[in-house]
């Protein structure tokens, strides 16, 4: 049933996009909606261009005359003093023009994001990471620089090394940046008392981005200080600043353009920096255009990645499973930097709750220093490590109780009565986590099917069963607080077509088409009559980076913002043109009625500007209600939660640990969505993103300190035959949000990408069936089928 | 340097190489053909994907010289005018894209399976096919569908 009704509802949603394009664009006067308006499905605006290959990414933009192109020269130690370095054969190489080194750079050799001074451009004295930038060649060809990068000879001295995150807590590595404690109630008392408890420790692997587009910048030098800055980075203002900063020049000689990325998932909120300063910083030395582009295996090398953590957490919990005391120590593989270390392990411990009450909690995040690139924003930034935790901590009761774990969630999930506050004293209001998960139990048939799955590992054969219900509830925000603010810009010209820009950068989720389909509602305009642009600093300043899954409430809203000034004039206008009142005015489909009269909307806007009416707008947002206070670690940082959840049943094999997940169940929470079928997208592929990093995406490290997984090759991304063979993903379509955000949607870019929890956890169970179920397998993270047949193995030798 | 003739998307080309020039430096740099893209220089991800004498493959690993009086087809030739080709139509009705990367690579890799197999085919193939083509947004749900949906055959979730 429920399979023909997703078939029935996905052609409906067809019809949808498509069918009204045949309404006769002639018969204006009496037309119901447009084309492209919000809550409809509405295909990518650049679909057309994707599958053309029209579509233009940073490196497919014409190179200027005398354009030629820098390749970085990397460490090869994770943690030496440069002795001494020898650069005379790169410059000798073929086609070489030059080297770049720390002593070129005319400004700041630094790109620390956070303002902290410890991420040099190039490395002067010390490598800190195996992957680390020395130098940078600058070539006629691509080619010829990095072949000449190979040249190189240098000689290091050795220091010591650390690169696991526990390991550096017992070695006494400092903090990157200062930790964070959460704290509410008395854990150590109450722990004490609880009729139970347990204590674990659990490691959880990072993760790279493996956008499908690398690292690219391309600088082309202007007159005076200026530069223009071509690339590929989530955070057009910060790649501003910090070229500028490296420059040693105002930020107003700067100007990033990003028209879109090939896929970003946070690897391009502050990685591109380094890019673009080293394009810059060339691009004027010479006076030349200059593009980089490292190769698959030095952007992996060379740029960070999903912190991994190791996670000590202790539980206290009475007879049937309700928690009373939580606490946890979250030890976090930065890297030998800060970058967004600080914001990501803060993340974890806001997300260590899930959707669950701790009445008494203590959470200390310990960001520690690795000699290892330095970790980065990722999908849900820190968020995941921590739902893993509370989720970790459910299973760990069901277990101990011999219950299933779907019944511990319920009895821990925030309620009323007081059970409704944060570890950060934010209350929760607007909890549908128990909907979510009731809809979706039955909506999946879990009972049932657990049921089954019980039955067919009570057979004991060499294929094992499993599975998992887990919920996710994620703030939406950026805990940085002044973050949360956006504007836009928006033209309408004289013949009525629209120009639209905003502060947002699209990588493929549907932002563009999401704010044009705003601008549409606003204007009741059709949807092909907005022209979407680039990202440029020049055109709306001091942007924050697309991040946090905020991009559509923050430009969406500041996009509305610059309509309805504009609108607010032309009304104003045609009240007193035709000597109506101002709710005589009304945009309508393609057109604007002024009391008995109608106008087309390009002849209404001819009328405004003959009028001179101002027919542009910069828009403005900020996000009401949020504060944060991280010293006393209380406030509001979220503005509202949304939610979701997933059932994954899993079958594996015994004997050698590999699986294929059979089914995935989704119900996940947008709000009421601008597009559903955009949502539906991201929904799915942050699914299989997170079911990649807790199955198949290890990183591994060397004796020595090198990434070994640092291409495709060896780092493995779900493939298309990965995917769940049975794959139902729906919206809770009755939900909207109760904040007043963009036409009540929420934010959908990071919550799914949690959901994939449920496959760890079906792995889990059928793990645990070898030993009937006694024993919590307490997988680490990524449960690649090795670390399967391991935990197989230790619970049959328990037996 | 070598000469190199052969037909792209119908014109018969000749171009001067170097003997180690990649097919895929061939068409983005030399000929300025940007629409194959490359995401890992390497043959794992897929994105460069074109259809050499009818067969799909990765151009980042075969030699420019190596397409001597081949017929290639890349992303650029599927469209007839404006009118795109079955395939690239289902990609955008199933919403079978996100960033779009690895986007023409994709729909070469899938236009060549209903080349090679006609429309007599399933999902499990088209998964099975598919595993030499990435995609880090979609979770490949869409593109999978895309597929099917040209082949006659949307895919029913409880196959």
């Amino acid at each position: 049933m429920h399979d023909d009704g997703k078939l029935n509802e996905d052609l409906v949603a067809r019809e949808n996009a498509f069918g009204d394009l045949d309404e006769n664009p002639g018969s204006d006067r009496d037309r119901k909606r447009i084309r492209g308006g919000v809550h409809t499905d509405r295909q990518h605006d650049s679909a057309i261009k994707h599958v053309t290959g029209r579509a233009d990414y940073t490196d497919d933009i014409a190179e200027p005359a005398g354009t030629v192109h820098a390749y970085l020269g990397l460490s090869t130690r994770a943690h030496a003093r440069i002795t001494s370095l020898e650069l005379e054969a790169v410059r000798a190489a073929p086609g070489v023009l030059d080297v770049l080194t720390a002593d070129d750079i005319p400004g700041v050799n630094d790109v620390s994001p956070t303002s902290r001074n410890d991420e040099p451009v190039l490395v002067t004295d010390k490598v800190e990471f195996w992957g680390q930038p020395i130098f940078a060649v600058i070539a006629e060809t691509r080619d010829a620089a990095r072949r000449a990068a190979q040249l190189a000879e240098i000689a290091y001295e050795d220091l010591p090394f650390v690169l696991e995150p526990d390991e550096a807590r017992d070695q006494d590595m400092p903090y990157v940046t200062p930790p964070l404690t959460l704290k509410r109630g008395d854990a150590r008392d109450a722990m004490e008392t609880a009729p139970h408890r347990i204590k674990g420790q659990m490691r959880v692997g990072g993760q790279d981005h493996m956008y499908l587009e690398g690292h690219i910048a391309f600088a082309i030098p202007g007159e005076d200080e200026d530069v223009i800055v071509h690339c590929s980075t989530q955070h057009p203002t910060e790649a501003q600043h910090m070229v500028a900063h490296v420059l040693g020049v105002a930020s107003n000689a700067v100007t990033v353009n990003v028209r879109r990325m090939g896929g970003g998932f946070g690897g391009k909120e502050t990685q591109m920096n380094l890019f673009c300063a080293v394009a810059a910083v060339a691009a004027k030395k010479w006076d030349r255009p200059v593009k980089i582009r490292p190769d698959r295996d030095d952007d992996m090398s060379a740029t960070g990645k999903r912190h991994d953590f190791v996670i000590d957490y202790e539980v206290g919990f009475d007879d049937e499973g309700r928690i009373e005391a939580v606490t946890g120590e979250f030890a976090a593989r930065c890297g030998f930097s800060s970058d967004l270390s600080g914001p990501v392990t803060d993340r974890a411990l806001f997300h260590a709750d899930n959707a669950y009450f701790y009445p008494h909690v203590l959470l200390n995040s310990h960001p520690m220093k690795t000699n290892t690139v330095s970790n980065t924003a990722f999908r849900g930034f820190g968020g995941p490590q921590g739902v893993i935790i509370a989720e970790r901590i459910m299973e760990e009761i069901a277990y101990h109780r011999g219950r299933d774990a779907l019944e511990i969630r319920k009895l821990n999930f925030y309620g009323p009565d007081g059970r409704d506050v944060t570890p950060y004293h934010q209350t929760v209001e607007d909890n549908i986590a128990p909907q979510i998960v009731a809809e979706l139990e039955a909506q999946a048939d879990y009972q049932a099917r657990r049921e089954a799955v019980l039955d067919w590992n009570e057979r004991g054969g060499v294929i094992r069963k499993g599975i998992a219900l887990t919920p996710v509830k994620f703030g939406i925000s950026f805990t940085a607080t002044w973050y949360n603010q956006a504007g836009a810009l928006v033209h309408v010209y004289s013949d009525g077509s629209i120009h639209l820009n905003h502060g947002g950068t699209e990588m493929g989720q549907g932002l563009n088409t999401k704010v044009a389909q705003v601008v549409a509602d606003a204007f009741q305009a059709d949807f092909e009559t907005i022209k979407i642009t680039k990202t440029t600093t020049e055109k709306v300043p001091n942007t924050s980076a697309t991040a946090a899954s905020s991009g559509t409430d923050l430009n969406g809203m500041a996009a509305l913002d610059a309509c309805e000034q504009i609108k607010a004039r032309l009304v104003a206008f045609a009240a007193e043109k035709w000597g109506v009142a101002p709710e005589a005015v009304r945009f309508l489909p393609g057109r604007v009625q002024i009391g008995d009269e109608t106008h087309s909307f390009a002849e209404f806007i001819k009328l405004a500007y003959m009028a001179r009416i101002h027919l542009s707008a910069a828009g403005f947002y900020k996000t009401p209600k949020i504060h944060w206070n991280r010293e006393t670690g209380q406030g509001r940082p979220f503005y509202y939660y949304a939610y979701g959840a997933a059932v994954s049943e899993v079958s594996i094999d015994t004997l050698t640990g590999e699986y294929i997940v059979d089914r995935t169940d989704i119900l996940h929470d947008v709000g009421k969505s601008l597009n559903p079928v955009i949502d539906r997208g991201q929904v799915e592929g942050a699914f299989i993103q997170g079911m990649g990093w807790l199955t198949t995406e290890e990183l591994w490290w060397d004796e020595a300190g090198q990434l070994r997984t640092h291409a495709p090759s060896t780092y493995k991304i779900p493939l298309a035959s990965d995917r769940p063979r049975i794959f139902n993903v729906d919206l809770a379509d009755w939900s909207e949000n109760r904040e007043n955000t963009i036409k009540r949607s929420k934010a959908v870019g990071e919550p799914p990408f949690m959901l994939g929890i449920s496959v760890l956890e079906a792995l889990s169970m059928a793990v645990a069936s070898v030993d009937d179920y006694r024993t919590c397998p307490r997988l680490d993270t990524p449960a690649t089928p090795e670390r399967i047949l391991l935990a197989v193995e230790r619970l049959q030798g328990g037996s | 340097m070598t000469t190199v003739s052969l037909t792209i998307n119908g014109d018969r080309r000749q171009v001067d190489v170097e003997d180690r020039t990649l097919l895929v430096d061939l068409l983005r740099e030399t000929l300025g053909m940007t629409g194959t893209h490359v995401g890992c220089d390497t043959t794992q991800c897929g994105a460069c994907t074109v259809i050499l004498d009818g067969k799909a493959v990765k151009s980042c690993t075969i030699l420019a010289v190596m397409a001597e009086g081949a017929e290639l087809r890349t992303i650029e030739g599927l469209a007839d005018g404006d009118t795109l080709h079955p395939m690239q139509q289902a990609f955008c009705d199933n919403h079978a894209l996100q960033c779009g990367f690895c986007t023409p690579g994709m729909i070469m890799a899938a236009v060549n399976i209903i080349e090679r197999h006609g429309t007599d085919i399933d999902e499990s193939l088209v998964r099975r096919e598919l595993e030499g083509n990435l995609c880090r947004c979609t979770g490949y749900h869409n593109i999978v569908k895309a597929v099917l949906d040209v082949a006659g055959k949307l895919p029913r979730a409880s196959e």
